[in-house]
């Protein structure tokens, strides 16, 4: 091996090859994608069982319980974002590697918000066409998720990063994640309502986009501190 | 290794000063709470809308702001712990995040109370200032879980340092989005917003309360950093000498 003497990649390509490498290891084992899908859609069922299957009422909660689903489930792969590299120990690989941490960390949440948030996406329109929302929203519904659930990603992989190596950390990365991703879940959810009652829905749409781009600047900085913290 | 001794910050000379400062914030502070809590509750006249029920803002008041301020507290010391390493404000954080929890639960339960007779109900979910104070809770709850959920002390000061940073930008965010949210829903008109002027008679008990609750808090947090000190640095040496010495470390 004579690595010290070959030339370090540049930034993007390590980037690249992070997303590449995590999207592999996703593809290989399918069952991590799917479960987190099919938790979503459990969710939306167990809804109108709750409270009942009449057509104003699902109308009515439609964009609410799906947005609540979406969250449910983004928290639910959250959990294996970090684990498996701690446990083989390729995260130890990743934080003495020449690479910028955070552009690393980056490149996994990418990978992870493909596999968990980009496919509710797509799932989302028949769920939300049995909640009877009309093809107009379902539009805006799948772009506050794409928007939201970026977001999302990245502030779950700070609360990911922060309980990677602790026993018990799945029920404690949801009480560390949930009140932060709220203002996310309410920004969404709202902007479908308003736009399921004819009413000015951009408000939310662009604050989605701002939390995207300011979670994209900012968190990858908090996720690779912690992770440096809980490696330590 | 008695150089550090010398430093303003170091735990020793730490926990000689607040045991001498403690008191002089206790004793104002009581003071100050006795009067606003008498003045408050039988001298100043009842308000001419809501009756006796305003008191409650002699508690509520206060509570509110030290539930905020609290978690500066808890996340700038936690910060400073985390860029200059000094190991007394990550004790500072550890020992601000119980007593945050608790005034944004009292500050919680005193509006609920309130809101009983004003606005008819324990609780209204579209209250954009109850929802960042439950939320606010929350966030107290999930740092209080993180530190307890790791063993060694130096990691969970600094991961929690960590989340009461991410948390400080979030506050914000909840804050408005919130507000934002219930802007949406009808029924604000239960609300009313700013409500009358306030009279220097009812306002001077209570901002004798703000005080008084700040000292009592600077007091109680003085108290508790003590202790988060004496138990983190109870395999060191002055530790040791102090307990052992004639005074017993009183």
């Amino acid at each position: 091996m004579n690595d010290q003497q070959r030339e370090i990649p540049g930034i993007l390509t390590g980037l690249v090859a992070m997303t590449k490498r995590d999207l592999l290891l996703a593809w290989k084992r399918p069952g991590d994608v799917l479960n987190p899908l099919f938790f979503f859609a459990m969710v939306c069922t167990l809804f109108p069982l709750a409270v009942g299957p009449s057509a104003e009422q699902l109308e009515f909660s439609g964009p609410g319980v799906l947005w609540v689903a979406a969250l449910l489930a983004t928290l639910l792969s959250l959990n294996s974002l970090f684990i498996t590299d701690f446990e083989d120990g390729s995260l130890d690989q990743l934080l003495v590697s020449p690479q910028p941490l955070p552009v690393l960390v980056l490149g996994k949440t990418l990978a992870h918000w493909m596999t968990s948030g980009l496919p509710l996406v797509f799932v989302s329109p028949i769920l939300a066409i049995t909640y009877r929302m009309p093809l107009s929203v379902v539009g805006v519904m799948m772009l506050t998720l794409a928007l939201g659930t970026i977001s999302l990603s990245l502030l779950g992989s700070i609360g990911a990063a922060l309980t990677v190596g602790l026993h018990r950390g799945t029920a404690l990365l949801s009480l560390l994640i949930l009140p932060l991703a709220m203002p996310i879940m309410i920004l969404g959810a709202n902007a479908v309502s308003l736009a399921a009652h004819n009413d000015i829905y951009t408000t939310g749409i662009w604050a989605l986009g701002a939390y995207a781009i300011g979670s994209l600047s900012l968190a990858p900085y908090a996720t690779a501190a912690a992770l440096r913290i809980s490696n330590e | 290794m008695w150089k550090w001794f010398h430093k303003l910050a170091s735990p020793p000379h730490f926990y000689r000063i607040s045991a001498i400062l403690a008191p002089w914030l206790l004793v104002p502070g009581l003071i100050l709470i006795g009067y606003g809590v008498y003045f408050g509750l039988f001298v100043v006249p009842m308000d001419y809308q809501q009756g006796d029920a305003f008191r409650i803002i002699y508690v509520h008041v206060p509570s509110a702001y030290l539930s905020m301020m609290a978690y500066m507290i808890m996340a700038i010391s936690g910060g400073i712990g985390l860029i200059w390493r000094i190991k007394l404000s990550h004790a500072v954080a550890a020992a601000a995040a119980p007593l945050g929890a608790a005034f944004t639960f009292l500050a919680l339960c005193t509006g609920s109370i309130w809101g009983r007779p004003m606005w008819g109900t324990w609780w209204e979910w579209g209250d954009p200032r109850m929802m960042s104070e439950l939320i606010l809770l929350f966030l107290y709850f999930g740092y209080m879980a993180l530190r307890s959920a790791i063993d060694e002390t130096t990691k969970a000061d600094k991961a929690s340092a960590v989340l009461a940073l991410v948390g400080i930008v979030n506050v914000v965010i909840v804050h408005f989005s919130v507000e934002w949210w219930s802007s949406l829903h009808q029924g604000q008109t239960l609300m009313r917003k700013g409500g009358p002027g306030m009279d220097a008679e009812m306002l001077y008990p209570l901002l004798a309360n703000i005080l008084g609750f700040t000292l009592l808090f600077g007091s109680l947090l003085l108290r508790r950093i003590r202790t988060e000190v004496l138990f983190r640095e109870r395999r060191t040496r002055w530790v040791r000498e102090m307990i052992l010495s004639p005074q017993g470390g009183a």
